[in-house]
């Protein structure tokens, strides 16, 4: 290891106020060559604040700049990649319409300047995919990749501007665990090379394995700088809520019931045609959480509004506690006792201009609990059914006539789940029930889905997040290319085996 | 004498249909290029209007067809630059902001006309160029190579624009622009300065469009386009972005125009039918859009306006 002098890059007293918040409050920050310096925090604790402003999007309030000990000023992103920064975005910034070649040379002057000069450039990028072992073809266009190419293409984008700083935006928001393996091997063998990486998740295990450094940030300052071999997760997490947090549910004993869902060779289409569920079967009892893993796009959305009856299935039934649904018809579901948290929470779970209690009446506004025989709605019970939900589920909004889109993505969850549970649902579909929500909210929402289960619902979680899969499910089906790969008990998973179903590369025969 | 007699018919006909549907042409090449970096321009018809009639006023008092097209591709990137700042600098919402240039247009172009020249007098037209040699190959000459040079100036940009669409750093600017501008801007390349550019470009291609018009018929009117620029609109789903497949959109209308024209000259086309064969350029073309449509996929920020960060 060399010498580590004058770092690379310093961040000096950052502040940057929005109006009435403060993102960024007196922030430093220092990066040293070949580190990998690791930004821990919650949604809105300013971590893309400060990132943005590296990169240039953003200009700070006060406070400063140093590389290699020079003060520099970085008024857009082409100064940033003058200065050798360059940023991995969390929502890939890629023109899917264009090559590889294309997407790399996009913004870079050409050498047969007006004209392009794209087989030099993708001869370049044959070398550094050689070089950093990141396969991809130059010429092909980006719509025809998958996600994991597409996540190469962006680093590619970064080495080719021969950038010595990497800024990581949750680069394996997207990736099955082999692909974040491999990328990982990937980004060590860059900092070996002398490059040096600021690199932002959520995924505590993932921090603890790359970083060298780990910084938290909390409500825009730092809360705490550590080294991964002096902490844990559980540590981690403390600092980033700032309270003792419950990585797990407790779930008490419960003793399965009988079949409440059942699905049998359901064939669904996609939105692209082809099938996007094919012959899946699924049986899930009362008392019982079955968890879905896999990577997102492989048919998990399109099972869950098959289920819910907001997709048409081209083949196969589902039976809620006995009843076939009607194909297509979300009220048939509901009346069986179906509940439903969307993964697009504000597309299909919740209307964003209307306000609260307009959102949690939503299933239920015109029975006669709320909706008198003239049609006029009784406000009175609204109000009173919509404050004991509110309470209930601990939904921090100023009132019930606060627009929902003005609360916090946790609290549009908790808003939606308090909607979905009040009707005592038989069966629960929550997809990716926590994503983008901060790690109290999600505490609090698999504690519900724990109570749930003890209540006797039959749950069925859809997640990305193979973290959340672990800690709630008793069983774990995995679904790659709308099959199910395999279906293993909670207490015999192994994440290595779950990894390589949700990579389509082994198949376990249906349990 | 009978097989003269259609040849001529033939000539003239595949002839004037060149000339009708060089100022779609225009029109919508210029949209087109615009369409691409993701703006989509309502105005294109208030934009040939003004177009039309600062060109015939030039002429009018300088009696050169020349002066009076670069009048109005001058008119048309004055109009793109106000455009450009109401959609890309204030964000405005791009349909209704065009209709407003539309509707500014056709009142601001008959005012002017009203004032500025009231009685309508004939300007002189475009002179036509016999390309050397092939306007002598028979049938095909004739054909395609009399035209006036504003027809091989709109023919030779179907080329040039492909090009520079599909081989040039800047074509490749406004393809990424008009698809995924949050990336460009990451890339350190401005999305204001390639929208500002295709916009003026575009709009300058749509004076022109008006420009030509005028001087090929040698006069003003009021409304003298006739919604010309929606269909040149049009042209561009049709052609799908592309500029070879909005010449043959172009191309098309043009044909029927002249077959429809042609066929009320010489009678065929009896005279109550003939505000029903009027129509028949627009039904077409709304017949081949419903062919085309959803085959190809519009440039996807097409009408959102940028901001970073959102």
């Amino acid at each position: 290891m060399e010498q580590k002098t004058a770092p690379v890059l310093e961040m000096r007293n950052i502040t940057k106020r929005f109006p009435g918040v403060i993102a960024n409050d007196n922030i430093s920050l220092t990066l040293h060559r070949g580190e990998v310096h690791s930004l821990l925090g919650e949604n809105g604790a300013g971590k893309s604040t400060l990132m943005n402003i590296l990169y240039g999007l953003q200009q700070p309030d006060s406070g400063g700049i140093w590389m290699h000990g020079k003060p520099v000023r970085l008024q857009s992103p082409a100064d940033a990649i003058k200065h050798g920064i360059g940023m991995i975005h969390q929502h890939f910034m890629l023109v899917p319409s264009l090559t590889v070649a294309e997407n790399v040379a996009l913004g870079l002057r050409s050498k047969r300047h007006p004209l392009t000069n794209l087989k030099t450039v993708a001869h370049r990028i044959q070398e550094l995919s050689e070089k950093y072992r990141l396969q991809v073809d130059p010429n092909a266009y980006v719509w025809q990749l998958a996600v994991g190419e597409r996540q190469r293409v962006e680093i590619i984008k970064a080495l080719y501007r021969d950038a010595s700083i990497l800024i990581l935006d949750e680069p394996t928001a997207v990736l099955t665990p082999p692909e974040v393996d491999d990328l990982f091997v990937t980004f060590q063998q860059m900092a070996a090379n002398g490059r040096s990486m600021i690199f932002i998740s959520h995924k505590l295990h993932e921090v603890l394995q790359l970083s060298d450094r780990i910084t938290v940030l909390r409500h825009g300052r730092i809360t705490g700088e550590t080294f991964p071999q002096e902490t844990d997760r559980r540590q981690l997490a403390q600092m980033m809520v700032g309270r003792e947090v419950q990585m797990a549910p407790n779930k008490s004993e419960v003793r399965p019931g009988s079949v409440m869902l059942d699905i049998e060779g359901l064939f669904a289409p996609g939105d692209r045609g082809g099938d996007a569920v094919r012959n899946l079967r699924l049986q899930v009892k009362s008392g019982e959480i079955v968890g879905i893993a896999g990577v997102s796009g492989n048919g998990q959305r399109e099972l869950a509004e098959a289920i819910s009856g907001l997709r048409k299935p081209r083949a196969g039934k589902v039976q809620i506690n006995g009843t076939v649904l009607r194909t297509s018809c979300p009220k048939s579901a509901r009346k069986a006792g179906l509940a439903y948290v969307p993964e697009e929470r504000m597309r299909d779970g919740a209307i964003g201009d209307f306000n609260i209690k307009e959102n949690l009446i939503l299933l239920d506004h015109g029975d006669t609990k709320f909706c008198r025989p003239s049609g006029m709605l009784r406000f009175a019970k609204i109000k009173e059914h919509c404050n004991r939900l509110v309470d209930e589920f601990n939904v921090k909004t100023p009132d019930l006539e606060t627009p929902t889109k003005h609360l916090s993505g946790g609290n549009i969850q908790k808003l939606i789940l308090a909607r979905e549970l009040s009707g005592n649902p038989k069966v629960l579909i929550a997809a990716q029930p926590t994503r983008g929500v901060d790690i109290g909210a999600a505490e609090y929402i698999h504690k519900r889905l724990a109570d749930e289960r003890t209540r006797g619902t039959a749950t069925v979680v859809i997640s990305e997040d193979l973290d959340e899969i672990m800690a709630l499910s008793d069983r774990i089906a995995v679904m790659y290319e709308g099959e199910i790969m395999g279906i293993v008990e909670r207490d015999n998973a192994s994440r290595e085996e779950i990894g390589l179903m949700m990579a389509g590369v082994q198949r376990l025969n249906a349990a | 004498m009978n097989d003269f007699f259609s040849t001529t018919i033939l000539i003239a006909t595949v002839a004037s249909g060149i000339r009708l549907a060089t100022p779609f042409l225009l029109a919508s090449l210029g949209e087109a290029l615009g369409q691409r970096s993701g703006v989509l321009n309502l105005g294109v018809d208030g934009v040939m209007l003004m177009g039309a009639f600062v060109a015939y006023f030039v002429v009018l008092k300088t009696g050169n067809p020349l002066i009076g097209a670069a009048a109005g591709i001058l008119l048309g990137m004055v109009f793109g630059l106000v455009y450009a700042f109401i959609t890309v600098n204030l964000h405005a919402e791009q349909g209704v902001s065009g209709i407003g240039i539309y509707l500014f247009g056709l009142g601001m172009s008959d005012l002017l006309f009203q004032k500025l020249v009231g009685t309508p007098l004939p300007i002189m037209p475009f002179p036509e160029i016999h390309i050397p040699l092939l306007a002598d190959i028979p049938i095909i000459g004739p054909m395609l190579f009399t035209h006036s040079l504003i027809v091989y100036v709109a023919f030779l940009l179907v080329p040039a624009f492909t090009l520079l669409l599909n081989s040039t750093t800047y074509g490749m600017n406004i393809r990424a622009v008009g698809e995924n501008p949050a990336a460009v801007d990451s890339l350190g390349v401005s999305v204001t300065k390639v929208r500002y550019s295709a916009i003026i470009i575009g709009n300058g291609l749509a004076g022109l469009a008006g420009a030509a018009l005028a001087i090929e018929l040698g006069i003003f009117q009021h409304n003298l386009t006739n919604s010309m620029g929606f269909i040149a609109i049009a042209l561009v789903y049709f052609g799908a972005w592309r500029p070879f497949g909005v010449m043959a959109g172009s191309l098309i209308f043009g044909m029927v125009a002249a077959i429809v024209l042609q066929g009320k000259t010489l009678g065929i086309i009896p005279r109550s039918a003939s505000d029903l064969a009027a129509m028949a350029p627009a039904v077409i073309t709304i017949f081949a859009l419903v062919l085309v449509a959803n085959r190809f996929k519009q440039p996807a920020a097409l009408s959102k306006p940028y901001e970073r960060g959102r």
